[in-house]
């Protein structure tokens, strides 16, 4: 567990020195889910029903957008070898950073989400509810995308091959977060949607470091 | 401590090496050398088990240790190693101090403070510990690097070519560093185009 704080807090103070890259992130998610009202036109009725759509394929391409420099530094100057190289076990190092990636640039989403929700004029329930499947699902999308990182790493154009791999491994995500704001703002229960988020959420989590950590291990060979 | 048996390793179609074999007690080091691409630094990467051998078999302390399985064997071997590679694996970002700590962290080890400082004075960069590590240069940034051989204990160091970018002084302090390792009993690996004046040498061609 030590290792894993370890690794996090390294990645979190690395980043807090360089903040750019999570900035470029939260930008790119404030402007897009902007740009809908303002293109769209004044319509409440159709943005409050685009709305959970919109913010969550927002939020989705923004966790795509730094996913590809998410192990390539340490791979360059070796940080990746010695961590491979630690007494540590290597899975719960790579957690680390996956925690730390969750952190930087998964959790200022959901802080974000209900104010950018307000835009589209949903009701309170429904950004709660937003806020809510965002905080189930912003982990899934960075363990899947730690995957598909660990997957193209080394591999030349690795960013675009990245998007390829992860986006479809996405949908479920996509289908049960925005289902559940869907669901919410219409009336219906979203309780279907949200277990089936937190079930997806407790595989990746046993399952993704393991595959991500084999993944980094073909690629240092 | 550590021995090789009949070690093999190609790239692709071509062929490194292979029936590399070599033993190595307490208080001895062993040259790798070679020309450039002989396989200098692919040797040194599947002893410490970073890349699988096509053949042969390395032991430490008599257990079987090498490829990239996680056993109590090779935890064990990991506790007591020491790998520096060509990659300077220290962050730009960080100082030199806050370098040393998280290397410690990912290690699982405690951090002592006083030693990392009392290491980085060692090693000539006083008054530069809480400088980000990017406005130092290249031989500095190795300085860096080489505190982790005072910082870590560790029983076998495996070195690629770590005189590079170093000054005169710093390859004087270099040997001296590896000087007392030895003499405490520990065994040393290293890669290096130039002569190193130390005892209890073993040379490999490749």
């Amino acid at each position: 567990m030590n290792a894993l704080m370890a690794a996090a807090r390294r990645d979190v103070l690395l980043a807090l020195r360089r903040r750019a890259d999570v900035l470029t992130a939260i930008f790119f998610f404030v402007m897009v889910v902007s740009l809908f009202p303002l293109g769209i036109g004044p319509e409440p009725a159709l943005l409050k029903k685009i709305a959970p759509g919109v913010l969550w394929v927002a939020a989705l391409l923004a966790t795509l957008l730094g996913l590809p420099r998410l192990f390539h530094a340490d791979y360059l100057d070796g940080t990746l070898e010695q961590m491979a190289l630690s007494p540590s076990p290597l899975a719960l190092l790579i957690a680390g950073k996956m925690l730390a990636h969750w952190l930087l640039c998964g959790l200022p989403l959901v802080i974000l989400a209900p104010v950018l929700g307000l835009q589209f004029g949903l009701d309170a329930a429904s950004l709660g509810m937003l806020s809510f499947s965002l905080l189930l699902g912003t982990p899934l999308l960075s363990l899947i995308g730690a995957m598909g990182a660990a997957l193209t790493l080394g591999v030349r154009g690795g960013g675009v091959l990245l998007a390829v791999l992860v986006l479809p491994l996405y949908i479920p995500t996509l289908i049960f977060g925005a289902g559940a704001v869907a669901a919410e703002s219409a009336g219906l229960g979203a309780e279907g949607h949200l277990s089936l988020l937190a079930a997806l959420l407790a595989l990746a989590v046993f399952f993704a470091p393991w595959a991500t950590t084999a993944a980094l291990r073909i690629a240092l060979e | 401590m550590l021995t090789a048996a009949h070690l093999a390793c190609s790239r692709g179609e071509r062929r490194l090496f292979a029936d590399v074999s070599f033993s190595l007690a307490a208080g001895e080091w062993l040259h790798v050398q070679g020309e450039n691409g002989a396989g200098k630094t692919s040797l040194l990467r599947l002893l410490v088990g970073l890349s699988p051998a096509d053949a042969g078999e390395i032991r430490w302390r008599g257990a079987l240790v090498g490829g990239m399985k996680t056993t109590p064997e090779t935890v064990g071997f990991r506790r007591e190693l020491l790998y520096l590679g060509h990659h300077a694996a220290v962050k730009d970002e960080l100082d030199a101090l806050e370098n040393l700590r998280f290397s410690a962290a990912i290690d699982g080890l405690a951090f002592d403070q006083l030693k990392a400082l009392a290491a980085l004075r060692r090693l000539g960069l006083r008054g530069r510990e809480s400088l980000p590590v990017r406005v130092l240069s290249a031989g500095q940034k190795r300085r860096v690097l080489l505190a982790r051989l005072l910082t870590r204990t560790a029983a076998v160091w495996v070195l690629d070519e770590a005189f590079n970018a170093l000054d005169g002084g710093a390859v004087q302090l270099l040997g001296a560093l590896l000087n007392e390792h030895l003499a405490a009993g520990g065994v040393a690996v290293l890669t290096s185009h130039q002569p190193l004046p130390l005892p209890g040498g073993r040379v490999l061609a490749l």
